[in-house]
């Protein structure tokens, strides 16, 4: 879907949202309540440019706008891979991005992402994943990498990634994978508007992918890992000496 | 001495706390392994690559977690992220004096790649709440394997960064990059090139690292205590201003040197007298140098 049928989809009462060279920005209303949005689309590449954009739209929210809902529109095929993006940093202005979200809901803004067509690495762990909560559309693309690549770089031969994607959640790109894992809270099937309001009124600032993640099969030993170090004593330790 | 660069994440961590001073969390004698190496014919690691716990620091409370570059070049699965999840908690619930993050990493592990991207975010998070506890987090960046991806966004989440000159600090690695876009790009083999693009001293120079120590665990050792100090007296949580400053500094960085094609250039351009000595000097003299350069302060962000 492309970002204009969406965001019509998403705020049926209107939106001001714009594009500028892959970068969407603006405000929409969602049950009679302006929210900002920020995003990507085309597929951005996202390089230190469209990284300092949207945390510059996030800033300006949280400095003029208090406690106004973010909605973040993810489309991307990850971070940029320049040589120029790693020589000024890159790291450094999607620390930022993933900073300025942080703020925003620590300081009461409802953070809301919507992979709604490609979502990968990158891109996506400090806009989506940064969310109070992340939803997808069924179509949605979400992955680190391709299996051809992966099959390159884990020396696993790519028969076999592919044949245990079809029923290993953890490698295999798709929302599906990323719902069960927990990464996703739900993924929107139709009436986007309804969907969203609702999601804005529910969502919360805690962050709760390990307990969706064993709840739906996906992950089962973050939550346990978690948990067994909080209540580490003595006994499940042991004092190096060396 | 003791080379930072040539020891083990755990002999890091005896090294770097007081003496006899270190407690593990999760050890590998518990056996808590990856669950998806298996199926993929790969091998576990007890403790599957990170080594957490308390201990401490000149006589205060810390939290500690060290990741080991030799396995699976200290990439985060599901069970290692989730034990940097816990240690964040941990220290928040404990009320610790620090954390301390050494960070060796080539970022999401990709044999368990979906989980691992979930996870560097649920570290990132977890970071974040610990700073929001009062809690100073400090990173330190000097093994053999640098410091990329993910983790590269997260140690950039933390108060503070101290990097030896041999740490790396980046985001897409330089093979990353060249299979992508040639070796016109970026020539991944050209070693002097990698470590003045990503090297601690490039970083240093543009202010994302608050120090470049020599590689010996000691000189890490007296910098993580300096920079724990620092948080605690300037501002340990996120604020709009800090991160309005932050803000303005990278807006600066792509107008001043977004054109710039090598960091000589750069670093010639914030005042550095002998650019090309830079790569020869040694951590003490560097860091004197630099006090005559123009380097961007960095805000409390």
């Amino acid at each position: 879907m492309n970002w204009q049928a969406l965001t019509a989809e998403l705020f049926p009462q209107g939106h001001t949202i714009t594009e500028r060279e892959l970068f969407l920005s603006g405000t929409g209303t969602v049950d009679g309540k302006i929210v900002t949005v920020i995003g990507t689309t085309g597929h951005a590449a996202i390089g230190v440019e469209i990284a300092l954009a949207q945390a510059k739209s996030v800033l300006h929210t949280v400095q003029h706008f208090p406690a106004r809902p973010i909605v973040i529109l993810v489309d991307t095929q990850g971070q940029r891979l320049r040589f120029r993006d790693e020589m000024l940093g890159i790291n450094s202005y999607m620390a930022h991005l993933g900073k300025s979200l942080d703020l925003a809901r620590r300081l009461g803004h409802r953070i809301i992402g919507l992979v709604y067509d490609q979502a990968l690495s990158g891109g996506f762990i400090t806009s989506g994943l940064m969310a109070d909560a992340c939803y997808a559309l069924p179509d949605a693309t979400i992955r680190v990498m391709g299996l051809p690549a992966m099959a390159r770089i884990t020396k696993v031969p790519e028969a076999m990634l592919t044949a245990l994607a079809e029923t290993n959640p953890v490698f295999a790109p798709g929302a599906e994978n990323y719902l069960r894992m927990g990464g996703i809270e739900a993924i929107w099937e139709h009436d986007l508007a309804t969907n969203l309001a609702r999601a804005i009124d529910g969502a919360g600032d805690a962050d709760r992918r390990a307990e969706s993640g064993l709840a739906r099969g996906g992950r089962m030993m973050t939550k346990r890992v978690i948990e067994t170090i909080l209540g580490a004593t003595a006994a499940d330790s042991h004092v190096c000496t060396t | 001495m003791t080379s930072y660069l040539e020891s083990s994440a755990r002999m890091r961590v005896n090294a770097l706390l007081d003496a006899n001073t270190f407690t593990e969390f999760l050890p590998p004698s518990k056996r808590v392994t990856s669950p998806h190496l298996a199926v993929l014919n790969t091998p576990v690691s007890f403790d599957d690559g990170v080594v957490i716990g308390e201990g401490k620091l000149r006589g205060k409370s810390v939290m500690i977690a060290s990741q080991e570059g030799a396995f699976m070049g200290g990439a985060v699965g599901e069970v290692h992220g989730a034990k940097l999840v816990g240690l964040l908690k941990r220290a928040a619930q404990d009320r610790a004096y620090a954390v301390l993050l050494l960070l060796e990493t080539g970022g999401v592990r990709l044999h368990e790649a979906n989980a691992g991207l979930i996870a560097v975010s649920e570290v990132m998070r977890a970071l974040l709440d610990s700073r929001a506890a009062g809690i100073p987090v400090v990173v330190l960046i000097g093994g053999s394997n640098g410091c990329f991806g993910g983790m590269g966004i997260v140690a950039r989440c933390a108060n503070a960064i101290v990097m030896s000159e041999e740490g790396r600090l980046a985001m897409s690695g330089p093979e990353v990059i060249e299979t992508a876009n040639g070796v016109e790009e970026f020539d991944s083999r050209d070693r002097a090139l990698v470590w003045r693009t990503t090297g601690g001293k490039h970083r240093y120079l543009q202010g994302d690292c608050d120090k470049v120590v020599s590689d010996d665990i000691n000189a890490f050792r007296n910098a993580a205590v300096d920079a724990i100090e620092t948080c605690y007296k300037v501002q340990i949580s996120l604020t709009l201003s800090a991160l309005l400053d932050e803000q303005q500094m990278l807006e600066q960085r792509i107008s001043q040197f977004g054109t710039e094609t090598e960091p000589l250039n750069i670093w010639a351009r914030l005042g550095v007298p002998d650019p090309a000595a830079v790569s020869m000097m040694e951590a003490e003299s560097f860091m004197q140098m630099a006090t005559t350069a123009t380097r961007p302060t960095r805000s409390a962000s």
